[in-house]
């Protein structure tokens, strides 16, 4: 196909031709097109369809605002539905589909909504399909969920990768249009960090568009020239393709950079997009303005524009929708539309404009006072119908017409931070208001200075008041001479008497939808959006919103600033979800903490867990072993036989030294930690100030003042915040300090009854760690190998156990020399999954009954909670509630009949009660298989359960499908006397 | 409407198109129905009358409900419908569901574990199971069911806990493999997850509902019932008497009131400040986000469960998402990027095709964050004053029940039975109902 | 949001974690009679104004001082930033 739409001049470059296909056929356009320019030259107008009327529909915009020509660009894992052919930029080889139509974007059969559109007014769907009540998940919703949507995505993973990054400034300009070009040049000169950001490939902005000269030069060749001397200041970042896309707080603004959306692929190594957080000290506002249409019958035909995005395709693109063009326009700058697509040969039917004083012309006819009231054409514009001024009306053959219904001033950003737009009446339209965002200031067409001249004296001006602001000397660069035209114009919104005129033109919303909310009292503008899906749109009603605002106003007979404003959210344009998500996705979706054994336990072939961000092995399986039962059961009955190896590096581990440690400790701790002899750990279990437990775990002092606390893996961050606010808040002048030392050693549990023995070859000989000399309990310094360890006799497995603690450089080199010394012993490594078998067993808590709701009393440690002291959360364990006579309480239970299991999570009832959640005597917490015992055991907390060990309850489990009978026992099942722990 | 007997024919009024005969009743010249829809599409939308009325405030009523959002209009409804209130005004400071009806993420679902929690949230499923028939309007209330991803172990077992709470107390609950929840969403990241998908506990009877559409739905229906709806009306004082709340200052005059009960989830703290009133509650921001429109692709709704991310597909195609609370007491109604990004991340590591998908729009709204995690439906130390409040980000989820329990306490001065435990001094007396277990902290929850 | 340190200077909010209300420096006496109603108030009701608020935040990612900002909470604005312990000791937790 030829680009017959194609005209003279504009800034692509013809000799670059790009190949390209929109809805698989073939198409050629330039680099420096969009999608939709090169679609224009194509002759091709018909771009898309509607959401709920499926029209065809053309582009209206030739930017970021657009709300017609959105296609899926790409395909399979790179398609990127729902893409403005606006600002696409053409690439070699680009492919593009339409969307939302079927079978195709000539012949879609939902256009059949259209037929129906009486039927689809504003809410419809709140009136009907109710009955019968099953029928909307089953019929109505998957016909309307299937009718709705846009573009479809890609099923598979985005193969692209996204970065993020941070930039500190002292000025932020957004948008490179004349006013930020200037702020940029005038902050620059004054040596200011600036970073000045525009989401078009090209700095400039309207002037790319606009056949105005500044300094007798054309606009696009003045702007480059600026561009040069900005470029060459090392303290001003220009960054083009970058979108501002949220302001937020403390002037912290989003910006999303598209590195490779302009090319096939990301090139090797970059990636597809950027998210910036720009940290800057102030920002200037300088996003232009948003031309808005004037609504009339049967306005969304494809062809039909705004005039200002007619010349933007002319003047830049030299592209034109067709070869005859109406104007209709409220206000003077519709005329330059008509000037410059006349200057490049494009035939200029008439300029309607709605003002009955509009001056004559001998270029172009002008119908002053007249209206649109009717338009042709299928699938796109082939006529008009005016009604001129006497009341008579005209036909006019046309393929566009380019609409001007006045600007309004680009304050998304301004109001992101909920500050309200006010009317500025001059311009007929909503500007900034007063609640900007921290350090934000407007300036340009964005303030309402919608000459050339305006915009660019409105940036100097900007840039020196944020200069004087930041204590910078500017000397303001002398203004340029251009164009200072007044605004002139007189609003008008829509044609009246109009049966189907589009306001948000992507949603089908229509001046009568918004009649019908003012009957039905949707009057508050948010009502208004809500009910009639008025700029909910991709677009979000950059277009629309104003028409809708201002039809409202009249039905209501209250001036518009009274009817109020929407506001806008972030982002400011649609912004890819992978952009936000960077590099944290997938197997990279969070950091992975390794233990100082890890890559010992690889060469083992352990299973790894992820436990928090850590991974620690879970079981090590032996050749022949097929299920992870048989190494779990392994590792524990070698463990009790004779001895087992575990990583137990993951505990949080806390350093706390100074004069008062054992104060503090006594704060920190329900039970009594002041008089711990040195060389001596104890058991301590921390609650919350609302006595609920947090943790528990370890202190061992090795010093008078010098102890180690360990928390659980899962509590070793929170903890340690805890611990630092009770220094640091409530007791701010103990002498006390903490640092947590959890990654500085690593650390090793050596359990079972040859666990002295194995160690014995392991520590230094000079060190005594018999019995006598290193009982139960007892902890020290020691050296393995010369090297500085700690050794702690402490058992969670319930075996005679140590704990043997070494600076993690030398991990690695202690797990292969214990591994190494148990080979005699027949010694085993034990994971996570036998620790856990072990510690029920023994009946220790853990994660699972240390839930955040259990206090001392449901643990079975109520007696712990020292009442002659003040530690946290020992008053607020007092309260009624929580001392309840049928309280839960922790025990262990086994089942009545052994083959059955006791699952985590199953309830209890008493046996003969109802089974429902009314008898509920609480639930099974952990579980296991125990291989010492030969059946399965599990703690729970039950109702009273202290005063029923040895009765028989009833285990319902209705999701997995479980019911029997177990007897409640202690939680204590083996060595409950604590024998083993102190040989 | 003289006219409602007349035989219609499409033929007559629109185009060739259909043709349609239909004949209605006199009685159904309220009501919402498909003939309706149908005549009055034939007949220029004349017929369609406001909704709901501008009421304007009369000097006294029985009962005064402060905030016009989905509990407040659905206490209304209810103690008009149920309890036979006749004299009830709803004050609403702007618009009608203005408040976090209009801005959550649509919601619904009973999956709740403790005792006293799941049999109000099972009463309020139930009571959206049936809620468009009884207010005959449709809100898309859409079972399309809810889905919570397990990754560990200690997970399972918390879920299997819950699982069976919620069948002990008549809801469902269905514990799925990995299998059959990738049959149901082939693009979940099963390969190469930081944090596996190990199953998931769904609730079938789960789903969304066009969260506009209840308050708007309950606002017509409580008209209906003589209910009056004054918006633009902030309440500036309460009228004590005695140590008594007899009404309140409004800024349309003075309104008094038998009682007065508050029910403004988001500005809580600030109302009851009026009444001088300390609560446990702490108010913050939390952000939710929609995508564009896309054709129908995630079936249900889904919660990841090892990062801060869940979402569902609205019937307009947007993907609706959100996470957890920014984390600082906030009253602004937006929140900051590093939560959108943590949001997005979970997104990526679950559904790693989101890459593409645009996010549209984001947004915050205010939550009575409570010291438990739950909520308070109770008389405070005033009488006359009544508190609903301390939803955090549950509340839409609650309508239909906190309505309905608000207004039996209204009416009976005695909680409804679903709604028992929700008292203020259960915090004096030990007996929190903690779901997530993080104590007193309100961000945490 | 960026929190100006007292001593490390401006730093983004996500390398801290919050707690709430500056008012939890403030707790009481377990000795007096009244001590499990005294908790319960200081545990659980909160002032949660609209406007201006003293809130303590913790620079986890930091050098780990718990800090007591003063904070607008409808604008977000930062007046004041000091170390809690300076505080907690100004306001008679020194003892």
């Amino acid at each position: 196909m030829t680009q017959s739409n194609r005209l003279d001049g504009g800034l692509i470059n013809r000799d670059r031709p790009i190949n390209f296909t929109f809805d698989d056929i073939p198409y050629q356009g330039f680099k420096g097109d969009t999608l939709a320019s090169a679609l224009l030259a194509n002759n091709v107008r018909l771009m898309g369809r509607s959401f709920k009327y499926h029209r065809p529909r053309g582009p209206l915009t030739a930017s970021s605002e657009e709300p017609n020509a959105i296609v899926e660009l790409r395909d399979g894992a790179r398609k990127e539905p729902n893409t403005r052919a606006t600002t696409a930029e053409l690439f070699e080889g680009l492919t593009a589909k339409s969307q939302n139509r079927w079978p195709s974007l000539a012949f879609d059969m939902m256009a059949i909504n259209d037929r129906f559109s009486s039927f689809l007014a504003a809410g419809f769907y709140y009136k009907t399909f109710m009955w019968p009540a099953a029928f909307w998940e089953k019929l109505y919703e998957p016909i309307i969920r299937r009718a709705a949507g846009l573009g479809s995505a890609a099923l598979e993973p985005d193969p692209d990768s996204y970065d993020k990054g941070f930039l500190h400034c002292d000025f932020l300009i957004t948008g490179a249009g004349p006013t930020g070009l200037m702020a940029a040049l005038t902050a620059g000169r004054a040596g200011a960090q600036v970073i000045l950001a525009d989401e078009d490939s090209l700095v400039g902005g309207r002037l790319n568009c606009e056949t105005i000269t500044v300094n007798d030069q054309a606009g696009s060749d003045w702007v480059r020239a600026v561009q040069a001397e900005l470029a060459d200041m090392p303290n001003v970042r220009i960054m083009t393709r970058t979108t501002v896309i949220g302001a937020f707080d403390h002037g912290i603004y989003g910006a999303l950079e598209r590195v490779s959306d302009h090319l096939p692929v990301p090139a090797n190594g970059k990636p597809r997009q950027i998210l910036w957080r720009i940290y800057s000290k102030r920002s200037l506002l300088a996003a232009g303005a948003i031309e808005r249409p004037i609504a009339f019958e049967q306005n969304d035909r494809p062809g039909i524009m705004l005039a200002s995005a007619l010349r933007a395709y002319a003047n830049r693109w030299a592209a034109t929708p067709a070869q005859q063009i109406a104007i209709f326009t409220n206000n003077d700058d519709g005329y330059r539309s008509a000037a410059d697509l006349q200057a490049k040969g494009v035939s200029v039917a008439a300029v309607i404009d709605t003002r009955p004083d509009a001056q004559t012309s001998a270029e172009w006819e002008v119908l002053a006072g007249a209206t649109i009231v009717n338009t042709s054409g299928r699938r796109g514009l082939t006529g008009i119908q005016v009604k001129l001024a006497d009341g008579s009306v005209r036909h006019i053959k046309c393929g566009a017409v380019g609409v001007s219904g006045g600007w309004n001033p680009n304050v998304h950003l301004a109001s992101h931070q909920r500050g309200r737009p006010e009317w500025h009446a001059e311009i007929a339209a909503f500007g900034p208001g007063q609640n900007l965002p921290q350090g934000m200031s407007v300036a340009g067409a964005a303030a309402g200075h919608l000459s050339t001249y305006g915009a660019l004296k409105s940036g100097v001006e900007g840039a020196t008041a944020v200069l004087a602001d930041l204590g910078k000397a500017a000397t303001a660069p002398e203004l340029p001479q251009a164009e200072d035209a007044p605004v002139k114009i007189t609003p008008f919104w829509h044609v009246a008497g109009a049966k189907r005129a589009w306001l948000d033109q992507q949603n089908d919303v229509t001046a009568k939808d918004v009649k019908l909310a003012h009957q039905e009292n949707f009057v508050s503008v948010e009502h208004l959006k809500r009910y009639t899906t008025l700029g909910m749109a991709t677009d979000q009603g950059k277009t629309s919103n104003m028409g809708g605002l201002a039809i409202m106003s009249e039905l209501a007979g209250k001036p518009i600033p009274q009817v109020g404003t929407t506001i806008f959210r972030p982002p400011y344009t649609p912004t890819a979800i992978g952009a936000f998500a960077g590099r944290s996705r997938d197997a990279d979706f969070r950091p992975v903490r390794k233990t100082p054994s890890h890559t010992w336990a690889e060469e083992q072939n352990a299973v790894f867990v992820e436990v928090g961000m850590w991974l620690r092995a879970q079981w090590f399986p032996r050749t022949g072993e097929t299920h992870w039962r048989q190494s779990v059961d392994r590792e524990v009955l070698q463990t009790r036989k004779s001895v087992g190896i575990c990583d137990v590096t993951t505990l949080g581990k806390i350093d706390v030294q100074g004069a008062d440690a054992a104060t503090f400790l006594n704060k920190i701790y329900c039970n009594p930690f002041a008089k711990v002899p040195v060389g001596k750990v104890r058991y301590g279990l921390m609650l919350r100030e609302d006595g609920i437990a947090m943790d528990d775990g370890t202190a061992a002092r090795l010093a008078e003042d010098h102890f180690v606390v360990t928390t659980t893996t899962a509590n070793a961050v929170g903890v340690y915040r805890h611990m630092e606010f009770v220094r640091q808040c409530l007791f701010p002048d103990l002498d006390v300090q903490l640092i947590s030392t959890t990654e500085a050693w690593a650390q090793y549990s050596v359990a079972g009854p040859n666990a002295r023995a194995l160690l014995k070859k392991v520590v230094d000989p000079e060190h005594d760690i018999s019995n006598e000399a290193f009982p139960y309990m007892a902890c020290g310094e020691v050296s393995v190998g010369q090297v500085r360890s700690r050794l702690f006799r402490i058992s969670f497995s319930g075996e005679m156990a140590y704990e043997i603690a070494v600076p993690t450089r030398y991990g690695d080199a202690l797990i292969r020399r214990l591994v190494e010394a148990g080979k005699e012993f027949d010694a085993v490594v034990y994971g996570t999954e036998a620790l856990g078998v072990m510690r029920i067993e023994k009946g220790h808590a853990a994660g699972n009954e240390l839930n955040g709701t259990t206090s001392a009393l449901n643990l079975g440690m109520g007696r712990m909670v020292n009442k002659k002291k003040d530690s946290i959360g020992s008053t607020l364990s007092k309260r009624d509630g929580m001392n309840g006579p049928d309280a839960l309480k922790l025990v262990g239970l086994k089942p009545v009949d052994p083959s059955k299991p006791v699952p985590a999570g199953a309830h209890l009832m008493t046996k003969g009660s109802p089974v429902d959640a009314a008898h509920d005597q609480g639930y099974v917490t952990s579980a296991c298989y125990s291989p010492n015992l030969g059946h399965h055991i599990a703690l729970a907390f039950l109702r009273s359960g202290d005063s029923r060990l040895g009765e028989v309850i009833r285990l319902v489990s209705p999701l997995t499908g479980q019911d029997h009978d177990v007897e409640v026992v202690s939680a204590h099942f083996i060595d409950p006397e604590g024998d083993r722990l102190r040989v | 409407m003289s006219d409602l007997h007349k035989k219609w024919s499409a033929t007559d009024v629109n185009n060739n198109y259909i043709s349609v005969i239909v004949t209605l009743k006199e009685s159904d010249s309220m009501r919402y129905s498909g003939l309706r829809v149908i005549k009055e599409a034939l007949t220029g939308h004349k017929g369609w009358s406001p909704a709901w009325r501008d009421a304007t405030p009369k000097p006294e009523y029985d009962i005064i409900v402060i905030g016009g959002g989905g509990h407040g209009l659905a206490t209304a409804y209810y103690l008009a419908k149920i309890y036979g209130q006749r004299r009830v005004a709803v004050l609403e400071k702007g618009w009608i569901g203005g408040g976090n009806v209009g801005r959550n993420t649509t919601i619904i679902r009973s999956n709740y574990m403790l005792d006293g929690n799941e049999p109000f949230y099972e009463f309020s499923l139930k009571l959206w199971e049936g809620l468009e028939q009884d207010l005959n309007y449709n809100a898309m209330v859409s079972q399309r069911g809810i889905l919570n991803l397990i990754h560990s172990d200690a997970q399972r077992d918390a879920f299997v806990r819950r699982g069976n709470a919620m069948m002990l107390n008549g809801a469902d609950a269905d514990l799925m493999t990995t299998q059959q929840i990738k049959k149901k969403y082939p693009f979940l990241n099963t390969t190469d997850a930081r944090f596996p998908i190990k199953g998931g506990l769904a609730q079938h009877r789960g789903g969304t509902v066009r969260h506009d559409a209840v308050a708007w739905g309950y606002a017509r229906a409580a008209d209906q019932q003589g209910v009056d709806i004054i918006q633009n009306c902030e309440v500036t004082g309460f009228i004590m008497e005695n140590g008594t709340c007899c009404g309140v200052e409004t800024t349309r005059g003075t309104i008094r009131a038998t009682k007065v009960a508050s029910c403004v989830a988001g500005s809580s703290g600030r109302v009851m400040e009026m009444a001088g009133l300390r609560l446990p509650i702490e108010s913050h921001v939390l952000q939710a986000f929609v995508s564009e429109g896309l054709k129908p692709l995630l079936p249900g709704v889904i919660t990841f469960g090892a990062g801060h991310f869940y979402c569902s597909q609205s019937d307009k195609g947007g993907l609706v998402f959100g996470g957890d609370i920014d984390g600082y007491n906030s009253y602004a109604q937006r929140g900051n990027l590093p939560v959108v990004e943590d949001v997005c991340e979970g997104g990526m590591a679950i559904f790693p095709m989101l890459g593409r998908i645009r996010l549209l729009r984001m947004w915050g709204g205010i939550m009575d964050m409570s010291m438990d995690g739950s909520p308070i439906i109770d008389r405070t130390s005033i009488d006359g004053l009544y508190f609903n409040g301390g939803w955090c980000y549950g509340g839409f989820k609650a309508t239909p029940a906190s309505g309905y329990a608000y207004a039996h306490l209204l009416a009976r001065d005695e909680p409804h039975p679903t709604a028992t435990a929700y008292r203020f001094d259960r915090f004096n007396r030990g007996l929190m109902i903690d779901e997530k277990g993080m104590g007193n902290q309100p961000n945490l929850h | 949001m960026i929190i100006e340190h007292p001593l490390l200077g401006p730093r983004d909010a996500s390398e801290f974690t919050y707690m709430g209300d500056a008012a939890l420096i403030h707790r009481p006496d377990w000795t007096a009679t009244t001590a499990v109603q005294d908790f319960a108030d200081y545990g659980y009701l909160r002032d949660n104004p609209a406007g201006r608020h003293r809130e303590l935040w913790f620079h986890e990612g930091g050098d780990r001082s718990w800090l007591v900002v003063t904070r607008d909470t409808t604008t977000h604005a930062i007046t004041s930033v000091e170390l809690a312990r300076d505080v907690a000791r100004r306001e008679g937790r020194s003892r």
